[in-house]
């Protein structure tokens, strides 16, 4: 298990990474991958439960189906390379192949894939709003066969616009998956600007509530305490009848300066130039690829 | 002509009902999901043997495909359940992405097919949906056209790893298939060898052939008739040895022309063996309401049709 003050070098070099990989192939969504790489690192370096065993190409030993693990689902796939990064630096793949995001051939496909058997990935995303029922499936399959490992869910807040999240929602309290813990990246940001200028989604931590979940105040997503104390008391809540939901604030492009306090740059690649002002403030903490 | 006879009519969907109860007494990791038509899917005897692996999803037929994808994760084999309009079209995307693409182990297992959905009108009667499931690349497609084919393609499909989708219907039909038959994924039945025409039929249209090819054998037509239940992947291999023989071929479906098994026997053919088809089908419309009966006569879809274009395509060779 990481300390805060790893957990934070550990995430210097994720967001390293991402700016990386999206110049590398001039595409790809830097915004709210520097911003969910704070909680996406803490899962995953620190609070989840997942096999360490390893094969024997040195790698962790993934299997799909989890058993006796915590489950991860990104359904806003299109913070991939977050994902990606985050995969590889824990060990699932080699991180030198962070390199081929986006270009032909492959396994870290735009948006995340089983298709091409990258370990680490159950399901693909990217169309949005899927992730929730997925994970909860994921979920009454663990209740059904007495597993008490956790699954985890990171949505988008635009993405809460998406009839079939609504659907989902209904149905985990309805079957009392309070082994499911849901984190919704309420950064306010989307692709055509803010949420509540494009369509307003109002308290979305209201409708939650009022669909039958336990909620959990993020305040600040990019402090790695407040995530760790956020994460800690959503796992106390599992256990009592409610799916559980992490209101998550954030910045979209934390880390970057010039990336944050707008949406321009939820899908826009850094030149040159911006790559290098970027990687200026984010230390090398654990080698690039 | 082989003869085939019957001795009571019955609806497919009862014969996936009786396959998923059997699936349940065999098959610990089959689960059922359903949309609120549990009655309509013919489920209450699973649920009744088997409460803890249904899974009610309401009319939220998104969320349901997206849960059955969670549960195939998990090791689980689910049948997602509904109405086939909303068992396809409604949830394209949903099936794309998190069953097709991530090649999730999910059974779409759907009822009310077609114009013999009957009364409901247009709004039910999906006849597009071939067409949709024929081009998901990785997605198995069958439509079975009695009670024990149905029966045997839901209790065959357990044991077949991948998404698939199974479609079936609402109105009694003849039941004339062998209630202890063996269902091949991907196998063309034969039920008639014939040398004059070749006849390829799906589902409802069945049972029509059988008719057409006993009208025809009155007028010294020797028609082959060719089942096919699995559209994709289809069985090239029959109907290509078949056409060599017959040099003609009639298609049968209760689906659009645009897309379904006519489609991809045209495909196979102009490939491989450019051949004089027809085919059968609805052409560009929608349905409305009306009895089976007569939507099935209405549209072309029934033994009189198949017999006139067998005479048309058989003077076309």
């Amino acid at each position: 298990m990481k300390s805060v003050n790893e957990l934070n070098e550990i995430v210097s070099q994720v967001r390293r990474d991402i700016v990386r990989m999206v110049h590398a192939c001039q595409s790809g969504h830097p915004g709210g991958s520097l911003g969910c790489a704070d909680v996406v690192t803490t899962l995953y370096f620190r609070e989840m439960k997942i096999n360490e065993e390893k094969g024997s190409d040195g790698f962790l030993k993934f299997s799909p189906s989890g058993e006796g693990e915590d489950l991860f689902f990104l359904s806003n796939g299109h913070i991939s390379p977050l994902f990606y990064s985050v995969l590889a630096r824990r060990g699932y793949f080699a991180v030198s192949e962070l390199a081929t995001f986006r270009k032909i051939n492959s396994r870290l496909q735009g948006h995340p894939a089983t298709h091409e058997h990258l370990p680490g990935i159950r399901v693909a995303s990217g169309s949005l709003g899927q992730g929730l029922s997925v994970a909860a499936g994921a979920a009454k399959a663990k209740k059904i066969k007495g597993d008490d490992g956790t699954v985890f869910v990171l949505m988008g807040d635009g993405e809460q616009q998406e009839g079939q999240i609504w659907e989902a929602a209904q149905f985990a309290p309805h079957y009392n998956l309070d082994n499911l813990i849901a984190i919704v990246d309420w950064n306010k940001q989307q692709i055509d600007g803010p949420t509540d200028k494009v369509m307003n989604n109002r308290d979305i931590k209201a409708k939650y509530e009022a669909f039958g979940w336990a909620t959990v105040d993020l305040a600040d997503g990019n402090d790695i305490q407040q995530v760790v104390d956020a994460v800690t008391k959503a796992k106390e809540l599992r256990g009592k009848g409610q799916p559980i939901a992490i209101l998550m604030k954030s910045e979209m492009g934390f880390g970057v300066d010039f990336m944050m306090h707008t949406h321009k740059w939820h899908g826009t690649a850094p030149n040159d130039e911006q790559l290098a002002k970027a990687l200026e403030q984010l230390p090398q903490t654990l080698g690039d690829y | 002509m082989k003869k085939y006879t019957y001795t009571e009519k019955k609806d497919t969907r009862s014969g996936f009902g009786a396959g998923m109860a059997e699936l349940g007494k065999t098959h610990p990791k089959v689960m059922a999901l359903c949309a609120d038509l549990v009655a309509s899917l013919k489920l209450d005897a699973f649920i009744k043997d088997n409460p803890e692996r249904f899974v009610q999803c309401g009319i939220a037929e998104a969320n349901m495909i997206g849960v059955s994808a969670g549960l195939a994760i998990s090791g689980f084999v689910p049948y997602a359940t509904t109405f086939a309009n909303f068992g396809s079209g409604r949830v394209y995307d949903q099936i794309r992405q998190s069953v097709a693409y991530s090649n999730t182990n999910v059974k779409i297992a759907v009822s009310h097919a077609g114009l013999t959905l009957g009364e409901d009108g247009a709004t039910h009667q999906i006849l597009e949906d071939l067409a949709m499931m024929r081009a998901m690349p990785g997605m198995t497609v069958i439509n079975p056209c009695d009670y024990n084919q149905t029966k045997a393609a839901t209790i065959a499909l357990a044991d077949h790893v991948g998404p698939a989708y199974l479609r079936f219907g609402r109105p009694v039909v003849p039941v004339f298939t062998a209630a202890d038959q063996k269902f091949e994924i991907g196998k063309a039945w034969m039920v008639n060898e014939g040398k004059d025409v070749t006849i390829v039929a799906t589902g409802h249209l069945v049972w029509e052939a059988i008719q057409a090819g006993e009208l025809l054998e009155q007028e010294g037509i020797d028609a082959e008739i060719i089942n096919i239940h699995t559209i994709k992947p289809l069985d090239e291999e029959a109907i290509l040895k078949s056409v060599a023989k017959t040099g003609c071929v009639v298609t049968a479906e209760e689906h659009q022309l645009n897309g379904g098994l006519g489609d991809a026997v045209c495909q196979l053919l102009s490939r491989n063996k450019p051949t004089p088809v027809e085919m059968i089908g609805v052409d560009n419309s929608f349905g409305e309401s009306g009895t089976p009966a007569q939507l099935m006569e209405k549209y072309g879809l029934n033994a009189a049709s198949i017999v006139a274009k067998v005479k048309k395509v058989m003077s076309r060779k």
